[in-house]
């Protein structure tokens, strides 16, 4: 009797561990599945100094004392009723397709006002905002350094592409004539007036969405997508030969030359003779 | 007219803490500002949820020292007051779980109870685990994803959209599906606490001598495994699943619970009476 009490409770010892451990496999994959799926939000834009998407999804604690800075900064008041505005800093909330609890900005609900003090980044307590990379040459804070997304104009609905005088997304954009820049145009159309293209200039673009808040069209013509999204990208194997600094890239390498009999009568080569590189 | 002194201190201390919370986004206050995973009294001393912190850190990100000395500050805390007192005095989804509780026995769903076999109280332990092991093969601190923790008290703080949901879908789980079902089963966070309570410095003490057997404490307890010792020995509640709330204490006609500290000799004292007895 014993014995048999014995081998029955380590048959049952046996099936209760196999049980936990195939549930807890069977929830791991599940919670697994959930979490890879709703951590994929590729069209959020985050607060100035955010890491890299999947670095800052690491990285944030999601205490909202980022959110919290931003709407309670001192600046953050309406001109006309005197009271406070909505901060830009929203907390992903459930059914917002963006990871839950991180921090986010809509730029047509509120766009980023680029506070020279940057609330904040520095109250940031885990590193999902990155100080360093937002100072200066001077080592100081800096809001100009944002990267925290690109403008990108539709030409198509951008009606100073038509020809309309419209400059109001470069006159929005708080680094006016450097983020944006106005090209002139002949409009061939009329053959007497010209076009005023706004023209986004990448490497200045802070990406904090007040032209895309300001364009007057009824879907806004211009919009700040995401890095990763807006941008393309040449690829290393392309060397600009007339960029000496690019061209150090290449310093090293050996030319390689290949002979064929059709490579005995060369072409004509007008087009690159007496040409500065 | 039953005491309720512990339950209307832990409802003054959970609600005010909320508030404070609430009034560091609303008003600007500096008291208590952030939320859980890291939170900042008058914007100097941090405080972060441990186990947020244990899942950050397995995820492989090197978190600032102000999360990793916030952890530890709440870790010390809780060896002092109790590991699950975070459960019973802080945390918000207590008030929805004891509110299910306290209406399953006003409508006397505990009686026909179903057993959920597959529901164990020692689920919880397996999810710390893998919540653990979640955020380390996908990148992202899985608990967070769906803690309905830090949902509620985002909620409370930055508004709830969608995130309610969740909240009543606890509710509904505690009030018509398993007794205590979330918080004496699944919650991991509350598992974490009770790692650091089976050590925690105070603890609720039974004196078997004026105790009368009446068993209010049990029905009351939501952890009632943990008086195990009730009407049978003298010694403290030593299971860190106890969340010190102080309902036992409170409902006590007989003056047989109270807090105290735990005594550390208790365990050596036991062995000898045993040798002894033989």
């Amino acid at each position: 009797m014993a014995d048999n009490n014995h081998s029955n409770g380590r048959r049952n010892f046996m099936a209760t561990t196999v049980q936990s451990v195939g549930l807890a496999a069977l929830g791991g994959m599940l919670w697994s599945g959930y979490t890879d799926s709703v951590k994929a939000s590729p069209l959020v834009l985050r607060p100035p100094g955010a890491l890299k998407e999947e670095d800052f999804l690491t990285a944030c604690i999601k205490c909202g004392l980022c959110a919290e800075a931003c709407v309670n900064r001192d600046t953050n008041v309406d001109k006309e009723t005197g009271l406070q505005r909505p901060g830009t800093l929203q907390m992903a909330k459930g059914g917002d397709s963006v990871l839950i609890g991180t921090p986010y900005f809509i730029p047509t609900e509120v766009p980023c006002y680029m506070c020279e003090e940057i609330p904040c980044v520095p109250v940031c307590p885990s590193g999902a905002l990155d100080m360093s990379s937002l100072l200066n040459e001077k080592e100081e804070l800096d809001i100009n350094k944002a990267t925290m997304g690109l403008a990108v104009v539709h030409k198509e609905s951008c009606i100073a592409f038509w020809g309309i005088q419209c400059d109001a997304c470069y006159r929005a954009c708080p680094l006016m004539d450097v983020a944006i820049t106005l090209e002139y145009q002949k409009n061939d159309r009329t053959g007497k007036h010209a076009f005023l293209l706004p023209i986004v200039q990448d490497h200045a673009c802070t990406g904090c969405g007040l032209c895309e808040i300001a364009c007057v069209t009824e879907e806004p013509a211009i919009f700040v997508l995401p890095n990763d999204i807006a941008k393309g990208k040449a690829g290393d194997h392309y060397v600009k030969g007339w960029d000496a600094k690019d061209q150090e890239r290449v310093a090293d390498a050996k030319g390689q030359e290949t002979m064929t009999e059709l490579s005995k009568k060369a072409a004509d080569d007008y087009l690159n003779t007496e040409v500065e590189y | 007219m039953k005491n309720l002194k512990y339950l209307l201190l832990r409802r003054t201390t959970q609600i005010g803490l909320m508030f404070l919370y609430f009034a560091a986004n609303a008003y600007g206050w500096n008291i208590l500002a952030g939320t859980f995973g890291t939170s900042y009294i008058f914007g100097v001393i941090p405080l972060a949820d441990p186990y947020t912190t244990l899942q950050v850190l397995a995820t492989g990100f090197v978190l600032a020292t102000d999360v990793l000395l916030g952890a530890a500050i709440i870790t010390m805390f809780y060896f002092v007051v109790g590991g699950r007192a975070f459960c019973s005095w802080v945390c918000p989804i207590n008030m929805v779980t004891d509110l299910a509780n306290w209406l399953r026995r006003k409508l006397d769903l505990d009686k026909e109870e179903v057993n959920y076999r597959f529901l164990k109280r020692s689920a919880r332990y397996w999810i710390m685990v893998l919540g653990i092991i979640v955020s380390a093969l996908i990148g992202v601190a899985a608990f967070e994803v769906v803690s309905p923790i830090t949902i509620m008290q985002r909620g409370i703080v930055f508004g709830f959209g969608m995130g309610g949901a969740v909240v009543l879908a606890i509710f509904l789980f505690d009030l018509f599906g398993v007794k205590n079902g979330w918080c004496g089963h699944l919650c991991p966070l509350g598992a974490a606490y009770s790692v650091i309570g089976s050590k925690s410095l105070i603890r609720v003490k039974h004196d078997h001598e004026a105790c009368t057997n009446c068993m209010d404490c049990k029905v009351v307890c939501p952890e009632n495994q943990v008086l195990h010792m009730v009407n049978k020995e003298s010694i403290s509640v030593t299971d860190g699943e106890c969340t010190n709330c102080g309902r036992c204490v409170d409902v006590c006609n007989d003056n047989a619970l109270g807090f105290g500290i735990r005594s550390f000799g208790s365990s050596v004292l036991k062995t000898e009476e045993k040798a002894e007895t033989k």
